[in-house]
């Protein structure tokens, strides 16, 4: 099964790493999804622009709203997301905890995926 | 567990929330930094045994506040400090506090903390320096550096500029919206200002400058997240991370200037100027462009030209003309008649050059690109003299250095 790897963290305090601690990140982040590619586990992975450069569509009238900023004013807000492949929970947690192990704070909400659209684009 | 580089990352970015509100408690620069400071101490200490809270900006205004107030009592009372344990135990008063400071009074906090730093009536190296010390916490040695002068000079500056915004008597009240305008519009050129001042730094004292440029560019995300639908804030952080894209690659390994035309545009930051450019497309739906977005918009011009060649000069004579008319003065003019000379050429671009002589006579850049323009007409005499006066007025080595290898070229024909 698929599983979404939501990533929630303190955007100012991401902000706030030095250069070191996020190349270091990177890197730790790195090892633990190349180790997903090479067991056939990753999918898609996306890092966001931080939530000032959102736009929202509110869309519960007509026409539509367009209001900057992101959706909801969260303490933590969405900074990226892995699709990974999991044979359970067990296993997702267990690869969430990997990911955690490599960027620690903030908080991961793992969520099943009920249809991927792998699309068209190329990286 | 709690590893330190979070928790460093935390204090610092829950510095001006913290330092903003307990400034609105206490009323007094001096205690609220101090609050903050004792909060800092005690949340090293409970943060790693305990975990981090859900907010810590919450926690250290809430902690920095009794501790401060518990320094007042005791100052007024002689009573005793309460312990340690009962201080640090603030687990259910965060989510209490949380719960009572709305964002609306947050952001208003952040904003007269930075309007009192970069308060109009102080000289602009004091708006940075006061900023740099209280809002983004920076050492005094370290900005001392960043300004080349001494320790004790740089904690004179910053005592003297304190003393002076105590006495401007900024007031606490929660403002109406022309001041609430009129602060942002302040306190978006003061964090302009430290960013030219981390930007324009020479290769010399790039390391001891860099970080001013990265605070400046916090600074603006900061302003921003509080006020998400203002197009110039969203243009003056374009700009500076589509200038700050350009960092690595401004100077060669001799620390000579490299011109935007000479970079490898390989090594621009290609994150920053993505976010650039998203923030551009963002603001420009407001259809009201100030001259922030202005300026980002021909930032990104520049950052969109895979190669120098690819670049919209004929656009950005466009906006340098918009630009004028908002802001009108000689240095956009000349701006200007660099994009004029590549879409028009040399001789109208010397045309709009030449008035401006009176005006610019001291100005660097005026001399260097009039005597480019004067050889590209063919005229090496006198792009000599103008030459010769940008070198005397040059500001750094580099500049210099510039100059002289236009000099040393036209000597050799």
């Amino acid at each position: 099964m698929l599983y979404a790897i939501l990533c929630y963290h303190h955007e100012d305090v991401v902000q706030a790493w030095s250069k070191e601690k996020h190349d270091t990140t990177m890197t730790n982040l790195r090892q633990v999804t190349d180790k997903l590619r090479r067991h056939g586990r990753l999918g898609p992975v996306a890092r966001l622009l931080p939530t000032t450069a959102a736009t929202t569509l509110r869309k519960d009238q007509e026409p539509p709203l367009v209001v900057d900023g992101p959706f909801a004013e969260t303490k933590e807000q969405l900074l990226g997301f892995y699709v990974i492949d999991c044979a359970s929970l067990d296993q997702a947690i267990e690869t969430a905890r990997e990911l955690a192990r490599a960027n620690m704070g903030g908080s991961f909400e793992i969520r099943p995926v009920a249809e991927l659209n792998p699309g068209s684009l190329q990286p | 567990m709690t590893d330190l580089a979070w928790i460093d990352a935390a204090l610092t970015s829950a510095r001006p929330q913290a330092i903003g509100a307990l400034l609105r408690y206490f009323r007094d620069l001096d205690t609220a930094e101090e609050a903050y400071q004792d909060a800092c101490l005690r949340a090293l200490k409970s943060w790693p045994r305990n975990g981090p809270p859900r907010d810590p900006a919450a926690w250290l205004i809430l902690v920095g506040r009794n501790v401060a107030l518990d320094g007042v009592r005791r100052r007024a009372r002689q009573v005793a400090l309460p312990d340690e344990e009962t201080l640090s135990d603030t687990g259910d008063a965060e989510t209490a506090t949380v719960e009572r400071l709305d964002d609306s009074q947050y952001r208003d906090d952040i904003l007269r903390l930075l309007f009192i730093c970069g308060h109009p009536e102080l000289p602009a190296v004091q708006q940075i320096a006061l900023a740099l010390r209280i809002v983004c916490g920076l050492s005094v040695p370290r900005i001392a550096r960043a300004f080349l002068v001494g320790e004790a000079a740089m904690e004179q500056r910053i005592t003297r500029a304190k003393a002076r915004v105590a006495r401007a008597s900024v007031p606490f009240e929660t403002p109406g919206a022309p001041e609430r305008a009129e602060r942002l519009a302040a306190v978006a050129a003061m964090i302009y200002l430290l960013f030219n001042e981390g930007y324009s730094a020479t290769a010399a004292t790039a390391e001891a400058r860099a970080p001013l440029a990265g605070e400046a560019i916090r600074l603006v995300r900061l302003l921003l997240r509080l006020f998400p639908g203002e197009p110039e804030i969203m243009g003056l952080a374009a700009l500076m991370l589509l200038q700050d894209s350009r960092a690595a690659s401004r100077f060669d390994a001799e620390g000579g200037i490299v011109l935007l035309d000479d970079q490898d545009r390989s090594r621009w930051d290609k994150a920053a100027i993505a976010e650039g450019l998203a923030l551009i497309d963002k603001a420009m739906r407001h259809k009201r462009p100030g001259p922030y977005l202005i300026q980002a918009a021909i930032a990104a011009l520049h950052a969109r030209a895979a190669r120098p060649q690819d670049t919209d000069w004929a656009q950005i004579d466009l906006l340098y003309a918009n630009l004028e008319r908002l802001q009108p003065s000689p240095v956009v003019t000349l701006n200007r008649a660099v994009a004029v000379s590549k879409v028009r050429g040399p001789a109208e671009a010397l045309a709009m050059v030449e008035p401006l002589a009176e005006r610019l006579d001291g100005y660097f850049y005026f001399h260097g690109l009039k005597g480019a323009l004067l050889d590209q007409l063919g005229h090496p005499a006198e792009a000599r003299d103008s030459f010769n006066r940008a070198i005397a007025l040059a500001n750094t080595p580099a500049e210099a250095e510039h100059i002289r290898q236009h000099l040393d070229r036209l000597s050799q024909h």
